[in-house]
């Protein structure tokens, strides 16, 4: 039995493998957060004068603020005038216009990272917005999707060239006072994905954005924005790496997601960051605001999510059901490996009527990791003839790791119905002789005892992406097992 | 004179949790042999085909175990599996949501990995499977459900004998494979398991009962009591012990025993 656990041990313990540094020339503003700080990032951005505002308001409610410590996660203390709130790859203020324009040393990290940028990568029916640090570096497919109507840019770029959108829908679903880490990339994003799709259009095909920390000691606040019209559907994809790093990274970022009447967002994420080392030094901090707003009737939002990274996850991609008959569901793989710490989960929160959520929780933990579900089911008044089903299973990897539960269920509407099963299971001894036996390595029984756990998730990934979130739950348990 | 034996097992000492549950095994299986290991519950017929296997949990504190003139317990379970040794478990194990098909191309894949043969694709695998499946008179759905989950007790001991069919081992041990089976089940059973004999491969049938050994004749049926092989012959023993029980075996393995720690031999 002993040795069991030891095996698992080595298979759980492999290396990052995206931990390079490009030295890059970086354009980064002083260290620390003030007013000032944020004039200048604003003025880098050539911003109008609304989004100066905005972030202003955001910086002086934050002032007021503090950091919230209901979380099963444990960290020393951020030190938020320590971290510099900007850096661009230098020469890049404004964007490279075409791929030609990209520093080629950027392009081999993004190569290193298997990112398809190139065009003819692309033809695989992939649109790559690549974020590095903070800005945006290379959009593609823009001509193809701008012909559909279809907006895909940065976000600054949206800033610029789509302000009244930006303007109508920017904080509409997050506010700036929403939380800690909200209000506080509210104050400071540098940049990210903006998308909208016109309505009655089906974008063509996955949107992704690809993001990667690189330099040191810069935080990274993104913030996305995909507004579907009316009618509208779009599948968005989201993939993390961050290099290795000893000290510890902060990454703030927020997502909202808006559906109008019919519309229908699939919202994907796949995220790697650097988890840390095996004693549990550096790594991401990776607390995230993700929600969508089922703002009409008949709308849908689905996200999913395969979290495999960072050495603190704190996210809870939550739907607002707003809209009658609208439909919010939540599939999430989270494995914690080593030292991290995962609190995540989902909020679907029901105001229409016959409105629907379905809750799908798959939480892997090995080594010391510890991995919590925390996810609140809310039904109004309002909310007649709601249902949510919610499932919500736990593997365990080794006897040192943790899984925790947490389900918070209000109903105010007698009609609602609300399901929630929950189990726990260790990853057996005897599954993985069985797997042995048949001259399947201890690694690769892992690997596929583990993707059985998370298949009903993977399902609900695009299909490139499903693999590619099988191979990474490989890698990332790789070392567990000798 | 005889060629060296395939599997050659030397005063073969194991525990379990420190308790001592084979004591001085000795067991020889030549290729194209098929034996029959009987004996009461609890005497460590499961323990020896585990060990064999390669299950951790079970301690060689004495003796050797060569398998093809190799030292066995020198290698990793799946390298064993990989040599070609397959154990057929007595109770197979659920693995939820990995496809049963997924599993046996994995495991037939890594083995051919190993002898250095290219993989079989998916067009090619599902062909091999469907020739197989229709010889142990399986449903082709049970192929795409989860692994042994919600199986019968039947349905799981056929599955043991279809990847056995599709791995094609050299040894093959089974473990009670026939406990649990209807007779028509235990039919097909029998004929998927003599459809495999050769004189490539040897079988190690674990059994507690006289009627799978009147469809697979064996070459040899050796009785386990006491830690040890207590008794060997050929196929009328299995008779024997059907009609008389196993007292007398025991009682017997309990003198030579005695005998043995007198310094007699
Ligand atoms: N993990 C364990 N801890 C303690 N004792 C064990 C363990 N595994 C097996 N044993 C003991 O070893 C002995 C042999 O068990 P084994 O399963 O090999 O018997 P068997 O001959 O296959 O019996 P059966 O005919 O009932 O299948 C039994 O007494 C059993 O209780
Ligand atoms: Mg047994």
């Amino acid at each position: 039995m002993g040795k069991g656990s030891v095996q698992l041990d080595e298979l759980i313990s492999q290396e990052y493998r995206h931990g390079f540094y490009t030295p890059l020339d970086a354009d980064a503003v002083p260290r620390g957060l003030s007013e000032d700080v944020i004039r200048l990032i604003s003025a880098k951005k050539q911003e109008p004068a609304f989004m100066l505002e905005w972030r202003l308001k955001a910086f002086r409610h934050w002032l007021t603020m503090s950091e919230p410590h209901w979380a099963t996660v444990h960290h020393p203390p951020i030190d938020y005038q320590d971290i510099v709130y900007y850096s661009a790859p230098r020469g890049k203020g404004d964007g490279p216009k075409s791929l030609a324009e990209v520093d080629p040393e950027l392009l081999r990290t993004y190569e290193k990272l298997g990112v398809p940028l190139q065009e003819r990568e692309l033809l695989a029916g992939v649109a790559v917005d690549a974020v590095f640090d903070s800005v945006s570096v290379a959009t593609t497919f823009k001509d193809k999707l701008a012909s559909l109507g279809i907006v895909f840019c940065s976000f600054s770029e949206a800033v610029r060239d789509h302000p009244d959108l930006v303007q109508e829908y920017l904080g509409s679903v997050v506010p700036y006072t929403d939380n800690f880490f909200a209000t506080l990339n509210s104050a400071v994003f540098s940049d990210g994905s903006f998308c909208y799709i016109p309505p009655g259009v089906r974008c063509p095909m996955e949107l992704s954005t690809y993001f990667r920390i690189n330099a040191k000691n810069t935080g990274q606040f993104e913030r996305t924005l995909i507004i579907a019209d009316r009618g509208a559907y779009v599948s968005y994809l989201e993939g993390c790496t961050a290099p290795m790093r000893d000290e510890n990274q902060l990454h703030a970022a927020v997502v909202e997601l808006i559906a109008r009447e019919g519309a229908e967002i699939k919202y994907s994420t796949v995220q790697n960051w650097y988890p840390g080392d095996k004693e549990g030094k550096g790594g991401i901090y990776n607390f995230v605001t993700k929600r969508g707003d089922c703002r009409e009737a008949n709308s849908k939002i689905s996200w999913t999510q395969v979290e495999t990274g960072s050495a603190i996850t704190w996210k809870y991609p939550s739907v607002i059901l707003r809209g009658d008959n609208s439909v919010g569901e939540f599939h999430s793989v989270a494995l914690t490996n080593h030292w991290q710490q995962a609190d995540t989960g989902t909020k679907m929160i029901h105001l229409g009527r016959n409105t629907r959520s379905t809750i799908l929780s798959k939480g892997i933990s090995a080594g010391h990791g510890s991995n919590a579900y925390r996810g609140l089911v809310k039904v109004a008044k309002s909310a007649a003839g709601a249902r949510n089903y919610t499932q919500c299973d736990s593997l365990l990897l080794g006897d040192r790791c943790a899984a925790h539960t947490f389900p918070y269920i209000e109903v105010k509407n007698p009609t609602a119905r609300v399901e929630h099963e929950a189990s726990t299971s260790r990853i057996g001894e005897d599954q993985l002789f069985y797997c042995q036996s048949r001259g399947i390595s201890a690694e690769d029984a892992v690997s596929l005892i583990v993707s059985g756990f998370c298949k009903e998730v993977f399902k609900q990934l695009p299909m490139e992406f499903a693999v590619e979130a099988q191979k990474l739950l490989g890698v990332s348990l790789e070392g567990s097992i000798g | 004179m005889r060629e060296t034996a395939m599997l050659e097992i030397r005063n073969l000492h194991v525990t379990v949790d420190d308790k001592p549950i084979l004591r001085g095994l000795e067991l020889e299986v030549h290729a194209g042999e098929v034996h029959a290991i009987m004996g009461p519950n609890g005497s460590g017929k499961s323990t020896l085909a585990h060990v064999l296997a390669g299950r951790e949990g079970y301690v060689v504190t004495q003796g050797e175990v060569r398998y093809m003139g190799r030292d066995l317990l020198a290698l990793a379970p799946e390298e064993r599996a990989r040599e070609g040794i397959f154990l057929a478990f007595q109770y197979p194990v659920e693995i939820p949501g990995v496809a049963n098909i997924y599993l046996l191309k994995a495991a037939l894949n890594a083995m051919r990995r190993h002898r250095g043969e290219a993989e079989l694709d998916a067009v090619d695998f599902l062909a091999l499977v469907k020739g197989k499946l229709r010889l142990m008179d399986m449903d082709e759905t049970l192929l795409y459900r989860a692994v042994n989950e919600g199986f019968s007790g039947g349905e799981k001991k056929r599955n043991e004998i279809l990847q056995m069919a599709v791995l094609e081992p050299r040894l093959a041990i089974l473990d009670e494979t026939d406990s649990g089976l209807d007779i028509d089940a235990l039919k097909v059973v029998a004929n998927g398991v003599n459809a495999m004999r050769g004189r490539e491969r040897a079988m190690i049938l674990v059994t507690h009962y006289q009627r799978l050994l009147d469809y697979i004749r064996p070459d040899r049926v050796h009785v386990l009591a006491q830690g040890r092989i207590a008794l060997s012959g050929g196929p009328d023993l299995a008779q024997e012990l059907e009609r008389r029980g196993y007292a007398w075996v025991e009682a017997e393995a309990r003198g030579q025993q005695a005998g043995a720690a007198g310094g007699q031999r």
